[in-house]
């Protein structure tokens, strides 16, 4: 539009030039309307065929091309596009469905059966109820009461499907989307609500499937919305908030009894994927936890309920990138962005307001900080080791992360990355006394609050000063910077390692989407599966630096121009994985912590890991792939889908195949140093 | 648009045009000059420019001025600020009123008890789970609802897959389509058109979520009973209620069942507290201790008439009426008749329909000579005058009465009668030849191949059993059974199975523990909950199908043999007699009989049909058409479905939601003449 706006001025112009000429008398009324219409575009062809220049004089050419004005020429092409549009969607949606597959085929060859057709002609049929939970983001929201600004928004989607409203009143969205920051839940006068039913969360975005292919794959042999339950809840908020505010735990649990009862009492098998894993850890403590805090479902609530557990990219032991979203609002993906856009992400306008903006976002969010890594230094690695040393960097299959100190999961430069630990001088940031340099300055930036502004020059230069941060201190440092943020998290998530699990502390429900400080359900027959995809760069550590010091800025940048081999772009250390969740926090607890009978799993439930190779869409027809191990895009995984699809059918994961291993992931287990 | 085309030549041929085209308004003048540059008298140019300007420049350049145009004002129209409507509509029409969520907001009620929604027929939604070739990438996608593209691409694939067996009344074998469950089931019927979104909108307003709100949604073409059977509808119902009570403190569930969904919770509250496995084994006080009220809207208690022909003849009055303005085309072989049939055939596997036949026979209905509506007054909706002062309109018949002697009496206990004649004279001329011995002759039974495709149950009648049951004449609501027996034998068997439409002598007899008697409230009891309340709304004032004048048509190969007749018009005499159609006073859909009776007097106080005396209360809401067409379906509306937008029927339900009992909200309200029609229906109580 804007286009056609701005060119129509200009068509003034040129007509303007012929204005001057000789008043036109009027052709005669009688033939008007057929003549008018028909002599308006006499001009196209002489001004289009220059080709054929002999036919008309010069004179004649030059006011041709004056009488067909911009406004003409641009009506014409417009109209000529219009055209070809309709055509071709015409032509699209009279063509037969099953063209686009025939060329695919004539492309790449013969398509394998989906896993759904393939296993409904083995002879499977529907046979166990089964769950899905949807994790972090994946999930819609919409809004049930809002302020002014959201007027004519009620029960559409603010999160998920088109997103349309960010771009329309982004500052609206943002403040319609935020918690509150004392109570993490709703703002006053504004209710966002999870989507509920299995639109929630089959498709994120439309075209962008979640859950929407296991669905069509499961319904081939005879599921359908009477034994398929998608278990959304709102995912901003802590897990335990989920039931106070919306009972959502209340109705996950009277969803499987109906099911499992409606079903001839076949149990349920559960699919969490990405935070859906620890919000179903969660829900398994909480049901059987005795009322007012838990379900009080009885201690055999889990063994009576739930065949199978199938964790799909469970982030167990948490995920690096959480740190780093909650440090500096910036993922490798925004890193990566501003390394090849820094005018544009760094210019005051667009940059550092949005980010902020989005920071002070989704610190509201408490759900985020279940995902902050688990188990301290004892999981992730200390100072001057780490599980993974020495393992590949995918996709490379030859380098080797050797001397790369995995356990910093912080580090302020390149050199303090890699120097021995011998030689770092921390200053030590706890006892910093936070300046309020400038806190004058506080006026301005008034609405885009974010933390910093309390910590000042001197917190920054404490937390800078301190050097490098392992996991174990990561918690002191997000405790630093983000005081208000983790005094909600810590009464809601909890990320150490449990000495005693019998201590009755652990019924708090701030331990239960922990795996370290809590015991599996009493429930032997049950299997746990963690399926998740490997062969991909995942973030592990990452290696910051001081922004330059502007006035309403996030202090600390990952240092984007760090290079070395494909285990340290960007500023980012790199680790096999899916691309978000590294292979230690999703195989850990099934290969070592719950292998066997331990003291996380005292009534040894078999565990089993199934890692699926990713290997990229050999080509733009196949979207995103059938043998994708992307996180997301692992839910479209034939292989992951026929391995589910047998599960629910009753298959057990002896049957179908046991562990299927591609990395080191149990060489790795075994360098952690944990009380079993 | 069209004005716009239209207007841009004579652009060009006036010398000073006043009017110019919005999108040129800042070059009106430029413009003008270079159109009028065009048409400059430049002969050779012109003629060979002519020659040369195909059709496809001036259509390219049309198209192209109409889409600029388009996304100009489309553009306009998204950057509009969100409250500009609202303030056009109050400029013309004055100020609105607060919608009532906003208004009850402000007197401070809140959420109290959680509703649970259970939408009729038809407006529930349908999705595809699995389907044959010809439904391919159509998994999960609406067959019925939301926009119904399928409908118009494949629209015999569409029959098929929305078909149900002809002898189960269950899927075919490889389909399976199911209700979307959800809110989203029923908010709107197709975009725009709304049937629970108003409501759930203004609950929302005091405080009303996801959680507190419950869409009962259920295949709406199967029986009831089998909706349990195939996808535990009611125990899933069940569940959820037990649900939302333990959640919410353990206040009582409000439920609104509309149309159908009022048979569907009757059924429901008996199968709730029957033992398994036939019911749902919630124990004989389930629904004293889970219900607060039972809102009821529009509710066909004891059945439509329009259920009738819509099943007998495939035809309601749309269609009749349809069919009069343009015979050629609704008559003729490929449009009418196959679409008609293909219609029938489908909606006669529906069982559902089946729970919407008048039920109570000549009782409730009225026999050969007598209604309890006798006496009522058609005047087109002029429905006020006539509360005015019933001695008023009683005057005025006698004044009538002196000077038109033979006016002809409405029958509507008539249902059915072939030929306006037979529908009024007395019944004692009338001569009947029984047709329920008559043999189904085959005598078409050669010419069944060419209709093959087309199959419907008039082929096995033949053509002596048309004759036969165009003889009997009149048909009453006991007799129309036996004639639906007659002309559809599997469909009646199935529907026997499911649903009956009896009175009950003794409804302590042990049959009636049997789940097809639950839908009927004449042969079932109201449940052991003596707190809870039940409220019968519906709209009145709209003109209401009540009976029908049917012929025989003229006798094609495929042909469905018997038609509405619409030429039968009664004329200023009988206003009731439109089109081959008796009307009463209703919402469109329901007569006031049905909707209103059980209410009115069937369950009022102590009776048979409510052991505990639970509370009734009839709520009627007089119709009045939107005053302009900026408001829509109006907030006033009385029609069958439009009266879930009617703002004072959502203020009485918020109310009940939020705590009120049917004594605060103002007990009965009534302008038709229920209470005197029900008084004539000699039913033991």
């Amino acid at each position: 539009m804007s286009e056609l706006r701005k060119r129509k001025p200009s068509s003034t112009n040129t007509p303007s030039s012929s204005a001057p000429k000789p008043p036109v008398p009027p052709p005669i009324p009688s033939d008007s309307d057929s003549i008018v219409s028909e002599s308006e575009p006499v001009p196209v062809p002489a001004s289009k065929q220059k080709t054929k220049p002999p036919k008309s004089d010069k004179t004649q050419e030059t006011s041709g091309a004056k009488k067909w004005s911009c406004v003409d020429s641009c009506c014409w092409l417009i109209g000529i596009i219009c055209s070809v549009w309709w055509v071709l969607l015409f032509s699209y949606n009279a063509m037969p469905a099953s063209i686009p597959q025939f060329v695919t085929e004539a492309i790449s060859g013969p398509m394998p059966d989906p896993p759904g057709v393939k296993l409904q002609k083995e002879g499977l049929k529907a046979k166990h109820p089964v769950v899905f939970v949807p994790g972090i983001v994946t999930g819609g929201l919409e809004l049930w009461e809002g302020h002014q600004c959201a007027e004519g928004l009620f029960r559409k989607r603010l999160w998920g499907g088109t997103f349309g409203e960010v771009y329309k009143r982004p500052l609206c969205w943002v403040e319609h989307m935020s918690m509150d920051n004392e109570t993490g839940l709703d703002p006053p006068g504004v209710r966002v609500r999870p989507v509920t039913g299995l639109v929630a969360a089959d498709y994120f975005a439309p075209g962008y499937f979640v859950w929407a292919v296991l669905i069509a794959n499961l319904a081939r042999i005879g599921y359908e919305e009477k034994n398929m339950y998608m278990a959304a809840y709102d995912w901003r908020i802590s897990f335990q908030n989920t039931e106070v505010r919306d009972q959502t735990l209340s109705r996950i649990k009277s969803n499987i009894e109906l099911m499992v009862s409606t079903n001839g009492g076949k149990k349920v098998v559960v699919i969490p994927h990405s935070m859906g894993v620890l919000y179903f850890l969660h829900f398994m403590k909480w049901v059987e936890a005795p009322a007012p805090m838990g379900g009080g479902g009885g201690p055999d609530w889990c063994a009576k309920h739930i065949k199978a557990l199938i964790n799909i990219g469970g982030p167990f032991l948490g995920v690096p990138k959480a740190v780093a979203g909650l440090f500096s609002a910036e993922a490798k993906d925004v890193a990566v962005a501003r390394s090849i856009a820094p005018g544009v992400l760094d210019s005051d306008f667009l940059g550092q307001t949005t980010l902020r903006h989005v920071m002070r976002m989704t610190r509201t969010w408490d759900a985020t900080m279940s995902l902050i890594p688990k188990g301290g230094d004892t999981i992730w690695g200390g100072l001057d080791w780490s599980p993974e040393e020495g393992s590949v960097c995918p996709p490379d299959k030859e380098e080797y992360s050797n001397g790369i100190n995995y356990g910093r999961m912080i580090s302020f430069g390149k050199d303090i990355a890699e120097a021995p630990a011998t030689e770092i001088d921390q200053t030590d940031f706890r006892d910093a006394e936070k300046g309020n340099n400038i806190a004058h300055s506080n006026g301005s930036c008034g609405d885009t609050w974010t933390e910093y502004h309390e910590m000042g020059w001197r917190g920054i230069k404490a937390v800078a000063d301190y050097k490098v941060y392992t996991t174990g201190s990561l918690v002191d440092l997000l405790s630093f910077v983000a005081p208000k943020m983790m005094q909600r998290g810590s009464a809601h998530y909890s990320y150490g390692i449990a000495d005693d699990l019998d201590d009755p502390k652990y019924q708090h429900y701030k331990y239960w989407s922990n795996p370290l400080e809590t015991k599996l359900p009493n429930a032997p027959e049950m299997e746990i599966f963690s399926l998740y995809g490997v062969g991909l760069p995942t973030e592990r550590a990452y290696v910051y630096k001081l922004a330059q010091s502007a006035e309403c800025y996030i202090p600390f940048q990952i240092d984007t121009s760090v290079n070395n081999g494909t285990c340290l772009k960007d500023g980012v250390y790199l680790v096999n994985g899916d691309e978000t969740v590294p292979v230690l926090s999703a195989g850990f607890m099934c290969a070592k912590g719950w292998n066997g009978k331990t003291r996380f799993n005292p009534a040894g439930i078999k565990t089993y890991i199934r890692e699926y190779v990713h290997a990229p869409p050999s080509n733009l027809l196949e979207g995103r792939g059938t043998q994708s191990g992307a996180h997301v895009d692992i839910m479209g995984n034939f292989a992951l889908i026929e391995d589910v699809v047998r599960i629910a059918a009753g298959a057990t994961g002896d049957e179908i195949g046991g562990n299927q291993v591609h990395t080191d992931i149990l060489k790795w287990s075994e360098r952690i140093k944990l009380k079993l | 648009m069209s004005l716009l085309r239209r207007r841009k030549p004579s652009d060009s041929d006036k010398k000073r045009p006043t009017v110019s085209v919005p999108v040129q308004d800042s070059e009106a003048d430029s413009t003008k000059g270079a159109n009028k540059a065009s048409s400059v008298p430049v002969p050779n140019s012109v003629r060979r420019a002519k020659a040369r300007c195909s059709c496809f420049d001036s259509c390219c350049w049309w198209i192209g001025f109409v889409c600029s145009t388009w996304w100009f004002l489309l553009f306009l129209y998204n950057a509009m600020p969100a409250s500009f409507p609202q303030y056009v509509t109050e400029a013309i029409t004055g100020p609105l009123p607060d919608p009532p969520g906003v208004k009850l907001l402000k007197e401070g009620l809140r959420a109290k008890h959680p509703v649970v929604f259970v939408p009729g027929i038809v407006t529930g939604g349908l999705e595809l789970w699995e389907g044959h070739q010809c439904a391919e990438g159509l998994f999960r996608k609406r067959l019925w609802g939301g926009t119904f593209g399928e409908v118009y691409k494949r629209p015999l694939c569409w029959v098929e897959h929305m078909s149900l067996d002809n002898e189960t009344g269950l899927d075919p074998p490889g389909v399976r389509v199911r209700p979307v469950s959800g809110l989203v089931a029923a908010d709107y019927f197709i975009p725009g058109y709304f049937v629970w979104a108003v409501l759930i909108a203004n609950l929302a307003r005091i405080g009303y979520e996801e959680k507190t709100m419950y869409m009962a949604a259920y295949d709406w073409r199967i029986s009831f009973q089998n909706t349990e059977v195939r996808d535990q509808s009611l125990s899933r119902i069940k569940s959820n209620i037990e649900l939302m009570v333990a959640t919410n403190g353990g206040k009582k569930v409000v439920v609104i069942p509309h149309s159908m969904g009022v048979l569907y919770f009757l059924h429901f509250m008996k199968w709730v507290e029957a033992p398994s496995p036939m019911g749902g084994g919630g124990g004989p006080d389930w629904c004293a201790k889970h219900i607060k009220a039972v809102m009821n809207i529009g509710g066909p208690f004891l059945g439509v008439p329009k259920a009738v022909t819509g099943l007998f003849s495939a035809e309601a009055k749309d269609v009749a009426v349809a069919r009069a303005i343009a015979p050629d085309v609704l008559d003729f072989d490929i449009l009418g008749l196959q679409t008609l049939r293909h219609v029938m055939r489908m909606t006669r596997t529906w069982d559902a329909t089946m729970s919407m036949i008048p039920k109570g026979g000549d009782t409730i209905w009225g026999g050969l000579e007598w209604a309890p509506e006798d006496g009522y007054e058609c005047s087109n909706g002029q429905k006020k005058q006539q509360k005015n002062g019933n001695s008023d309109s009683h005057k005025g018949k006698g004044n009538k009465t002196n000077t038109g002697v033979n006016r002809p009496r409405v029958h509507y206990g008539r249902i059915v009668s072939f030929g306006k004649d037979v529908a009024e004279v007395p019944s004692s001329v009338i001569e009947r030849l029984d047709f329920q011995d008559a043999k189904k002759g085959n005598a078409m039974a050669d010419s069944n191949a060419s209709c093959q495709d087309v199959w419907t149950e008039y082929h096995e009648l033949g053509s002596i059993g048309r004759k036969a049951v165009a003889d009997y004449k009149v048909y009453t609501a006991g007799s129309v059974l036996d004639l639906l027996q007659f002309i559809a034998p599997k469909m009646m068997r199935r529907g026997s199975a499911h649903f009956s439409y009896g009175i009950a002598d003794d409804l302590d007899d042990p049959k009636y523990g049997h789940y097809k008697y639950w839908s009927n409230p004449l042969e079932t009891k109201l449940p052991n909950a003596p707190e809870m309340e039940i409220f019968s709304l519906y709209g009145v004032g709209v003109p209401t199908e009540r009976a029908y004048v049917y012929k025989r048509a003229s006798s094609a190969e495929c042909s469905i043999p018997f038609q509405i007749d619409t030429s039968a018009e009664g004329g200023p005499d009988n206003p009731c007699l439109k089109g081959g159609v008796y009307l009463s006073d209703g919402d469109e859909t329901v007569p006031v009989l049905s909707a209103g009776f059980m209410c009115a007097r069937g369950w009022r106080g102590k009776t048979r049909f409510n052991p505990t005396g639970m509370k009734t209360f009839v709520r009627e809401y007089s119709h009045s058409p939107p005053s302009n067409l900026l408001e829509g379906r109006g907030s006033q509306s009385g029609a069958h479905v439009d009266i879930m937008g009617n703002f004072a029927l959502i203020e009485d339900i918020i109310r009940v939601a939020a705590g009120a009992t049917g004594e605060e909200i103002g007990g009965d309200q009534v302008f038709s003449e229920v209470f005197k029609w029900s008084e004539k229906i000699k039913l033991k109580l």
